[in-house]
């Protein structure tokens, strides 16, 4: 089965019927496809297709060739860029998409990996992240998708990456010109949890009617004495749409606005697609006495011992003890190899 | 016959990819000017439109030809390549010819309150495109951008209606630029 | 010394080995055929059709052998598959009314023309654990009649004539398709309709037996429920007329429900519509019941604030692919929010405590 022509044949249900059963859809197990190379000298750090990040390579990812590069076929790529440069052209506004039914769970990043589709090039190197992490196994699993459907290079390294797809983080390094950061989003509407109405919350952001955000943050701050939201802190994107920015740790916000990079956001069960161009003005909600505040643990990492990246708190013992590592994991690795070191920083050769 | 099934893209996925992350680079960098190339439109088109209209136009986008874009063998290339439906300016999602031959771009869909996104978006054919004159400012530039524009009222007008509007590529050769609705336009 | 999380890679190879391994259970039991996944398990893979929205019996049977018969997990697999496949067209609206039935009932007439139907059904079973089938006994054949050549008129076509029922008339509006365009609230009836034929069964039903308790009731009763193969006909450009391409099994249910009429209609009874890919009567009748329940507006019933009468809460809940995928994600790690969480839960106890007993700062920790 080559590329095209399974798509094309399974149109016809009358001839397609047998002759699926004998070859089902998919990948044959033992085929090996077509693989991209790449030969841009980069140190050496990062993966070529097929290889896992970390470098053990012991997981060789084939490459689908049974489906249109990057998964989706052209159609559906036209219609997810089409929203995707109407979502540049109005910053913040939900322009809503005709999703598709991906092969992963809704919820598990379809939104983010159908923009992530719609913008690759095969000359793209892709970094993919969950709580800041490459390992975690749903970024395992997004990038390896990737891998095989598109035989694209991918990486670890922020600085290496030309596409990052993300899941509640942005990295700790800056990023640049360039690069693109896609968010996977679970629920894009800002007003959500204060009316559930689609019908309604797309009247509130028509009018520009935000004053029962701006309530209930008030309450917040009547009944604990500070705003009550710690992740999917809601910005105002260039003066006009409130917009959420999912559920990234309210840490993170600053890191929205002002970006060199191409900032998308996809939700795919909510069919929604919206962006920041770069170096767009975004301003986390708050009042002139009590200003916005973007807060972490009070901790230095103990690996790396840096002061100012956004921590994780790992429980060590059953007695309570607990130490704080930084939760972009890449950011910990490559100050580690620079030397630097926190309390529990590597001693043996882990 | 064999101009209207030649100029395609040869490898669609990939060139689509390709030119459609210029596309990106360009509508979220406004003023910033890319060369895209890969597909040969017959005249009067340039490679630039040509290839915006393989990568953002099917039969699911009506489009609308303006003054000489609107000739037989451009019709039929973008029959054989897109099928996009050809329609007046009131109902095009996409249009493309001179500016000249736009006018008035008042026709043109804006989107409406609730719907932003069901705006048009003009692929405008220019002679020069190069980054000086207008000064341009706005979401996606980091202090200002030049361009050279074919006027400045009717794109300030444009800023005036947002998050209304209708958003603008530039094509001159195999090069484009784009001009969002967000964009503050002034002449100096 | 604390060693970060590592082997995401590995872990997840391994868990897909084992799982291939669970699914294929005790070797020393024969495998199970695909073949045999259709011919036996006709209802479950009749289910994956209707909700995976993709007219295949042998891909369904396939998806329910591959998702270790968890029916949710097999329509995904089909709504996956069925996402990459390019469209070139659409049939023309199949006539349910030239069904060739295989079951033809109405709960509102004891005979009709066309004649009651039975069908293979389970109503009149009782349901009594069959050992035999334990020992894979064969069952003997079913008796057969001459088939009656006469047309199965609706019944609803049969009381409109009377004008005793809501007129509907044809429409040749293309419908939405809620798959390739995104969805617009309000919905058109057409799009409902759609969204209900792929919704899952068990939300349906419980939805329709709701009105049937009282939230938003609509006093159905079952017109007509009829299941058969229809004829899928398809418009050829180049032809200029219809070309039949296959058949398809289908379920239709239409009810007919009570309407005291309005200030511009006088009293008839009204209907809702239920049709559903395979044999699939629960679903359908489940489906028309909903349907019925959402057309408050249109007929100018009260909006009693009823889950069933309500167009959003039903549209956007009723896709069990949806609501697996967004239910089941909260298993994916969110230790980063969660960090945010606590942190502040934290501050903003010690802040309490502080403000309720200056001096226990270190109490709040």
């Amino acid at each position: 089965m080559t590329g095209p022509s399974m798509p094309l044949a399974a149109v016809d249900p009358v001839a397609q019927g047998d002759h699926r059963l004998k070859e089902p859809p998919g990948p044959p197990p033992q085929q090996k496809g077509h693989r991209t190379q790449h030969d841009e000298a980069d140190g050496g750090e990062d993966q070529k297709a097929g290889e896992g990040v970390g470098g053990r390579g012991h997981s060789v990812t084939r490459v689908m060739s049974d489906y249109n590069f990057a998964y989706l076929d052209e159609q559906t790529k036209r219609m997810i860029r089409r929203a995707l440069l109407k979502a540049l052209a109005v910053p913040g506004y939900q322009v809503p998409f005709a999703s598709r039914e991906m092969p992963m769970p809704y919820g598990w990043g379809t939104g983010g990996v159908q923009v992530t589709a719609a913008c690759l090039v095969p000359e793209d190197r892709l970094k993919v992240i969950d709580q800041g992490a490459d390992d975690t196994t749903n970024a395992v699993s997004i990038r390896r998708f990737f891998e095989r459907t598109a035989g694209v290079a991918t990486t670890g390294h922020t600085e290496a990456a030309t596409l990052i797809q993300t899941r509640h983080r942005i990295p700790e390094t800056p990023l640049t010109e360039g690069q693109i950061l896609v968010y996977q989003v679970p629920i894009p509407e800002p007003l959500r949890f204060l009316e559930p109405r689609e019908t309604e919350t797309r009247k509130m952001h028509e009018l520009e009617e935000y004053g029962l955000m701006y309530v209930k943050l008030y309450e917040d701050i009547a009944r604990h004495g500070e705003i009550a939201t710690a992740y999917a802190y809601p910005v105002k994107v260039a003066g006009r749409y409130v917009m959420d920015p999912s559920p990234i740790p309210k840490f993170d916000n600053p890191k929205l606005g002002g970006c060199a990079a191409i900032q998308l956001f996809g939700a795919g069960r909510e069919a929604r697609i919206y962006a920041l161009p770069p170096w767009t003005e975004v301003v986390s909600l708050d009042f002139e006495d009590h200003p916005f505040v973007a807060s972490k643990a009070d901790h230095s990492c103990a690996l790396c011992g840096a002061g100012n990246s956004y921590l994780d708190e790992v429980i060590t013992d059953d007695r309570g003890s607990r130490m704080f590592v930084c939760s972009d994991t890449d950011f910990c690795a490559g100050r580690q190899a620079a030397g630097k070191a926190g309390s529990e920083g590597p001693k043996e050769g882990a | 016959m064999n101009t209207i099934m030649t100029g395609g893209f040869a490898e669609p996925a990939i060139q689509s990819a390709r030119t459609f992350r210029a596309l990106l680079e360009a509508m979220a960098r406004p003023g910033r000017i890319g060369t895209v190339g890969g597909a040969e439109p017959p005249a009067p088109l340039s490679v630039a439109a040509g290839v915006v209209l393989l990568v953002l136009t099917d039969p699911t986008t009506p489009l609308h030809l303006a003054g000489d874009a609107d000739c037989a063998a451009v019709r039929s290339w973008i029959a054989f390549h897109t099928g996009a439906p050809l329609v007046a300016a009131e109902e095009a999602q996409f249009a493309l010819g001179t500016w000249n031959a736009l006018q008035p771009v008042t026709r043109f869909l804006i989107g409406e309150p609730a719907w932003p996104d069901r705006s048009a978006t003009l692929i405008v054919e220019t002679d020069r495109l190069e980054p000086r004159g207008a000064r341009l400012t706005g979401p996606g530039i980091g202090t200002e951008a030049r361009l050279t524009l074919p006027e400045t009222a009717a794109f300030r007008l444009n800023r005036a209606q947002f998050p209304l509007g209708f958003d603008t590529i530039l094509t001159c050769g195999d090069r484009l630029a784009a001009l969002p609705r967000s964009t503050r336009v002034e002449d100096n | 010394m604390y060693v970060a999380v590592k082997g995401g890679e590995r872990a997840i190879d391994a868990a897909h080995a084992w799982l291939a391994e669970e699914r294929r259970g005790d070797p020393a039991v024969p495998e199970l055929s695909v073949a045999q996944i259709r011919e036996q398990m006709t209802l479950a893979v009749n289910r994956v059709m209707a909700e995976g929205s993709l007219y295949d019996p042998d891909l369904a049977a396939l998806a329910i052998k591959q998702a270790r018969g968890d029916l949710i997990e097999a329509v995904f697999l089909i709504r996956a598959w069925r996402t990459t496949l390019p469209r070139f067209g659409a049939s023309e609206p199949v006539d349910t009314g030239a069904m060739a039935v295989d079951r033809r009932i109405s709960a509102t007439f004891k005979d009709l023309p066309g004649g009651q139907v039975l069908g293979p059904t389970f109503d009149y079973t009782h349901r009594l654990l069959d050992f035999a089938l334990a020992a894979e006994g064969e069952a003997p054949p079913a008796p057969t009649a001459d088939v009656r050549d006469e047309p199965v008129p609706h019944v609803a076509t049969l009381l409109n004539r009377d004008g005793l029922i809501e007129d509907e008339a044809p429409d040749d509006t293309p419908p939405p398709d809620l798959t390739r365009q995104p969805l617009e609230l309000p919905a058109s009836r057409a799009l409902r309709l759609q969204a209900l034929a792929r919704g899952d069964e068990g939300f349906l039903l419980s939805l329709a037996y709701s009105t049937q308790r009282g939230y938003g009731r609509t006093h159905a009763f079952v017109g007509e429920l009829r299941i058969g193969r229809v004829a899928v006909k398809v418009e050829l450009p180049e032809l200029g007329f219809a070309v039949e391409i296959g058949e398809v099994e289908l379920t239709e249910c239409e009810s007919v429900n009570q309407f005291r009429g309005s200030k511009t209609e006088p009293p008839q009874f009204t209907r809702g519509y239920g049709l559903v890919m395979g044999q699939s009567e629960r679903m359908a009748l489940s489906m028309s019941l909903v349907d019925r329940a959402l057309r408050w507006q249109e007929l100018g019933e009260d909006f009693t604030g009823a889950p069933a009468q309500d167009e959003e809460f039903v549209i956007s809940h009723c896709d069990n692919i949806q609501a697996t995928g967004f239910l089941e994600h909260i298993k994916l790690p969110h230790y980063v929010d969660f960090q945010a969480e606590l942190e502040l839960v934290r501050r903003l106890r010690r802040e309490a405590l502080l403000a309720a007993n200056p001096g226990a700062e270190e109490a709040a920790e």
